[in-house]
């Protein structure tokens, strides 16, 4: 691994004057992408800050409708978080299939939607429920945050200071997990929402998008047949050795088919 | 950088390069070879300690996150010349072979326990998701973290 100078942050302040400061500076989480990459030698930054500190970060709030997690909350609070399992069942459920125990103790919320990984499992949550992006300078409705692969509305200088799902009447997530690495080859997020259903996929695409041809054959009738019958264009998706993206694409009418089910209580 | 910490009850601190992984410190400055690394990748377990009673992959940390933490090892475990509970069970049920993988399975094991007092064996199998054993086909690791009377 490269060298890189060490800086422990005080504050959400503190944290971005540092990062302003270095030459390639770059804040560290729960280390669970940044460090494997930097271990790999496909990172190499000058300056690692380390928000691990940032106890203001951390924590779970249900309030007006909505449920509020900030950015350096683990994987294990969420999916253990009894305040979760009763307003959003399902997002407890994706916490807690990221990765294994250990990943779960270390990686947050905030670094995985910062990252926003092709295959990771929260940017389906995001889009889904239609989420609130809190960074230390704005608000970034889901529809406008994911952009490309590895690519954000984030800015340069600009850090995820919390997440707000509104709470959905119901929802549900599965995924196919890729055998070896349990990251999702497909995951797909259903929610029966206020405004409307949405449907948020992961996996599947470049980055996360939303599955407008399910969403409409779901307002028709919320049944899992009604998502299941829904054929997913290929064009576009991934396709790697884990996968065709025609398979892929198959794959995201029978998640949807089996989130709608689970968000139905079976 | 200087970085101090608690290993197995004991103060340790040193002097260490900001790059220095938890389990670089664990195995090279303190000599505590009984963490093991089995992958570079995060996938396999092996380095697997307890941080202020949490189970890590001491691989994916550095040791300088870790200022002011309580770290527990394989080490750590036996009191007065007697097992660990966990490690009493494994040694019951032939739980490894080469035991490679072991001091990860072990803390793991202790951790899963603490979490589910009394799992099935299906939630031990999905908890042992991070930890890799290439030689026992797992089924005895399962059976010793089932068994352990803790
Ligand atoms: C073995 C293994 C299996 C995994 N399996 C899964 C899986 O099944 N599903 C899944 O979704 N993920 C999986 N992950 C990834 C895991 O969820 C990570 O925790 C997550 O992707 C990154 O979170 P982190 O806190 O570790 O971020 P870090 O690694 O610390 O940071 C990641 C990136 O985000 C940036 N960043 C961090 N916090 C912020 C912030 N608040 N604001 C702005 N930028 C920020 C960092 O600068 C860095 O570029 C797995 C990881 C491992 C090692
Ligand atoms: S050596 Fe740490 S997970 Fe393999
Ligand atoms: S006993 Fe050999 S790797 Fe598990």
């Amino acid at each position: 691994m490269y060298q890189f100078e060490y800086h422990r942050a005080t504050s959400v302040e503190d944290a971005l004057a540092k990062l302003k400061k270095a030459s390639d500076g770059k804040l560290v989480a729960g280390g669970m992408t940044l460090i494997p990459t930097m271990k790999q030698r496909l990172a190499q930054p000058s300056d690692l800050i380390d928000l691990g500190g940032l106890k203001d970060l951390r924590g779970i709030k249900v309030e007006g409708g909505k449920v509020v997690i900030g950015a350096m909350t683990r994987h294990f609070d969420v999916a253990n978080s009894a305040d979760v399992k009763k307003a959003i069942p399902a997002l407890a459920v994706l916490a807690g299939g990221i990765g294994d125990p250990m990943v779960r103790y270390r990686g947050t919320i905030g670094g995985s939607i910062a990252n926003s990984d092709p295959s990771a499992d929260y940017p389906a949550a995001v889009l889904g429920l239609g989420a609130t992006i809190k960074t230390n300078k704005r608000e970034i409705a889901a529809d406008s945050y994911f952009k490309g692969l590895f690519e954000t509305a984030l800015e340069a200088g600009e850090m995820i200071t919390a997440v707000s799902f509104p709470v959905a009447k119901r929802a549900g997530y599965m995924k196919f997990p890729q055998p070896a690495s349990r990251y999702a080859m497909v995951g797909v997020f259903v929610a029966d929402t206020g405004s409307g259903i949405r449907v948020g996929v992961t996996g599947a695409g470049p980055c996360a998008f939303r599955a407008k041809d399910i969403e409409a054959a779901l307002a028709k009738s919320f049944t899992p047949d009604a998502a299941g019958t829904v054929k997913i264009a290929s064009k576009g998706l991934n396709s790697d050795i884990h996968g065709s993206a025609e398979y892929r694409a198959h794959l995201v009418s029978v998640m949807a088919k089996r989130a709608v089910a689970q968000a139905l209580g079976g | 950088m200087k970085v101090s910490m608690t290993v197995n009850g004991k103060p340790a601190s040193a002097e260490v390069e900001a790059r220095t992984l938890l389990v670089e410190y664990l195995r090279e400055h303190l000599r505590l070879t009984g963490t093991h690394v089995g992958c570079d990748t995060t996938q396999c377990g092996a380095c697997t300690v307890h941080i202020n009673g949490d189970a890590v992959k001491s691989c994916t940390i550095f040791a300088v996150q870790c200022e002011g933490a309580n770290v527990l090892t394989i080490e750590g475990l036996a009191k007065d010349g007697k097992l660990h509970p966990m490690q009493e069970s494994f040694k019951e049920n032939h739980g490894l072979q080469c035991g490679f993988c072991t001091p990860g399975m072990v803390m793991a094991g202790i951790d899963i326990r603490r979490r589910h007092k009394n799992p099935t064996e299906e939630t031990v199998r999905h908890e042992l998701e991070g930890n890799i054993c290439r030689c026992t086909g797992y089924h005895n690791i399962v059976k010793a973290i089932l068994t352990a009377k803790m």
